[in-house]
């Protein structure tokens, strides 16, 4: 499974002559092919997507786009048994009133042509209110890449509706576990973010933890517990070969690393007589910087998205809070001032949020605040949520929830996706347990 | 699974006690350990000591059972030591890898002052890992908050 992706890139072109045509009957006002996500609330688009032509793959290439629009919960994806006009031409506009007639808003057809070794996917999507084209774009790429394509697709028919970049051609690193909580393995995994081609990257024979993605998504960087009771060590793996490096050779505990947004740094906590701080190692030479000092736990450092400051959670003013710190060290400050305690933040690639976990009463939440820690909204809350991850377009985020343990047996772990209006929660499906989302940039095409 | 080596456990002591019984000849159910063996210092010594929420103090009673180990180990002096820290499951699972590395480092401070050789002692945090038991109610909550003196 060491595919190299490189090898694929799908190429892109956008469909030219895509014919506007007059609207035929009176549009309706209850729908239309675009999203002002600025309001507080909003109907998911209705949307059909009818099987691509041409090739047996078309059908599931279909499916997978009808999945990612109807996960993301700002699209209804109408039942194909539903549809009205049957054997749509690819290269001619449908028959509006056909689809008015079952509440579409937009209507995405496509076909797959061979070609050269190759295959070849052109898809429209269809404005059925106006009655034109809203966007033409075709793909080539390897046979076997066809979900890949999919998820573009899928991206490009997000981008058009919402205005927003998609993320549905992305990948989600987690933690497998399985066997039971007092011997757990844990394993780091791969899958697509729809939960298909997932695949182990460590062999399970010692604990690993918290794996983060590279900017390329060709590392992760991870904790992974040593053999004979050796301590925890950050390593950084390529995830299509899979050989790993051990991330300085420190006498105590690694753990907690990210990515800096360039790739050339990682972040991280080193612990030495019981005392933790937050250190930032220069990839290129290895050289060590020690970012935070003094007694208290200083860890889960995240870098912003401009990579100019650093948040983590520190619990030097008495209980764990959020503070933000220049990339550098330095400048300290705390931004959390809620009841409760704040851990895990994480900033969004857009900048304008950071996600965290909060522990307060008898329970768990994940939640958004600024960078300067006004406007805190709690998204979900359960016995035990945990561990934020921002999808690339900052609006959606990933985590885990563990249920409660009962009779001596383990409470299910399982990753879910929440808008960041904090609608459309849903369970991300995993083959085992799971925990410690990281959701990837796009993957580069 | 470790209820359930408890519950064969508990049943075989039963059986065997049954057995005694109707035997009346039979030796007395105690398990005899060989001093100065693992297994003497887990049932006889103690091999753990608790902590408060999100607190690495080593507790009155935490003091007594170290001050039990560090008589022990001051004997039988062949043994490497790790120290391994613990948490409940109530903490996000990168902070808790650092207080269970506080509270490992606290039981190892204590041992030290104690006298036993800092070089002889290891730790290790698991933070909320390893549970033990296995629950998600406050009785089990406060034992995993723990720091476990483990015998090479």
């Amino acid at each position: 499974m060491n595919t190299r992706f490189d090898m694929m890139l799908p190429r892109r072109q956008t469909i030219l002559g895509g014919v506007a045509l007059a609207a035929g009957a009176a549009v309706p006002a209850h729908a239309q092919l675009t999203i002002d996500m600025t309001k507080p609330s909003f109907e998911p688009v209705p949307i059909a997507i009818v099987d691509f032509k041409g090739d047996k793959v078309g059908a599931d290439i279909a499916g997978v786009v009808r999945n990612d629009l109807q996960n993301s919960g700002l699209f209804r994806s109408i039942s194909p048994s539903a549809f009205i006009q049957q054997n749509i031409d690819p290269n001619a506009p449908p028959r509006f009133p056909d689809w008015r007639g079952i509440g579409a808003a937009g209507v995405v057809v496509g076909q797959v042509t061979q070609s050269g070794g190759n295959i070849k996917v052109d898809f429209r999507l269809w404005d059925v209110v106006v009655g034109q084209q809203a966007t033409g774009l075709s793909f080539t790429s390897q046979p076997d890449k066809w979900r890949r394509l999919a998820h573009i697709i899928a991206d490009a028919i997000y981008k058009r509706v919402t205005g927003e970049e998609g993320y549905f051609d992305t990948r989600v690193a987690y933690v497998a576990e399985t066997g039971p909580l007092g011997n757990r393995v844990k394993r780091i995994a791969i899958m697509d973010q729809d939960g298909f081609n997932a695949r182990y990257i460590t062999d399970g024979k010692t604990i690993a933890l918290t794996p983060r993605f590279s900017p390329t998504l060709q590392e992760i960087v991870y904790m992974a517990y040593g053999e004979n009771n050796a301590p925890p060590r950050v390593y950084l793996q390529n995830v299509e070969s899979n050989r790993r490096e051990l991330l300085g050779n420190f006498p105590g505990m690694s753990f907690a690393p990210r990515f800096s947004p360039d790739g050339t740094k990682v972040v991280m906590s080193i612990s030495a007589d019981g005392n933790t701080d937050i250190y930032e190692m220069d990839l290129r030479g290895r050289a060590l910087r020690r970012l935070t000092s003094g007694p208290a736990i200083d860890t889960s450092p995240c870098y912003s998205n401009d990579g100019t400051q650093i948040v983590f959670n520190s619990d030097r003013g008495g209980t764990q809070q959020l503070y933000v710190m220049g990339a550098g060290g330095g400048g300290e400050r705390r931004i959390s001032f809620g009841t409760g305690r704040y851990a895990t933040p994480v900033w969004s690639p857009r900048g304008d949020f950071i996600a965290f976990t909060k522990i307060a009463g008898d329970g768990f939440g994940i939640g958004v605040m600024r960078s300067d820690g006004s406007g805190e909204r709690m998204l979900a809350n359960g016995f035990l949520v945990e561990g934020p991850t921002w999808a690339p377009n900052g609006r959606v985020l990933a985590f885990f929830r563990q249920q409660p343990n009962s009779g001596g047996r383990a409470g299910s772990v399982t990753l879910h996706q929440i808008d960041i209006t904090g609608r459309f929660e849903r369970q991300m499906p995993t083959q085992t347990d799971a925990s410690d989302p990281a959701w990837s940039p796009l993957i580069p095409q | 699974m470790r209820m359930i080596k408890a519950l064969a456990a508990i049943v075989a002591m039963i059986f065997i006690a049954a057995c005694s019984n109707e035997q009346q000849a039979a030796a007395p159910a105690t398990t005899t350990v060989t001093p100065g063996s693992v297994a003497d210092f887990r049932q006889n010594v103690g091999d753990r000591v608790f902590f408060d929420t999100d607190q690495s103090t080593i507790r009155e009673d935490g003091r007594q059972t170290l001050n039990r180990q560090a008589e022990w180990l001051k004997k039988y002096g062949n043994y490497q030591i790790t120290v391994e820290g613990h948490c409940d499951e109530r903490g996000t699972r990168e902070y808790n890898l650092a207080l269970g590395e506080r509270r490992a480092n606290a039981a190892r401070q204590y041992l030290v002052a104690q006298g036993i050789p800092a070089a002889r002692i290891k730790t290790i945090s698991y933070g909320k890992e390893r549970p033990d038991p296995v629950g998600s109610d406050e009785a089990a909550w406060a034992r995993n908050r723990r720091a476990v003196t483990a015998l090479q």
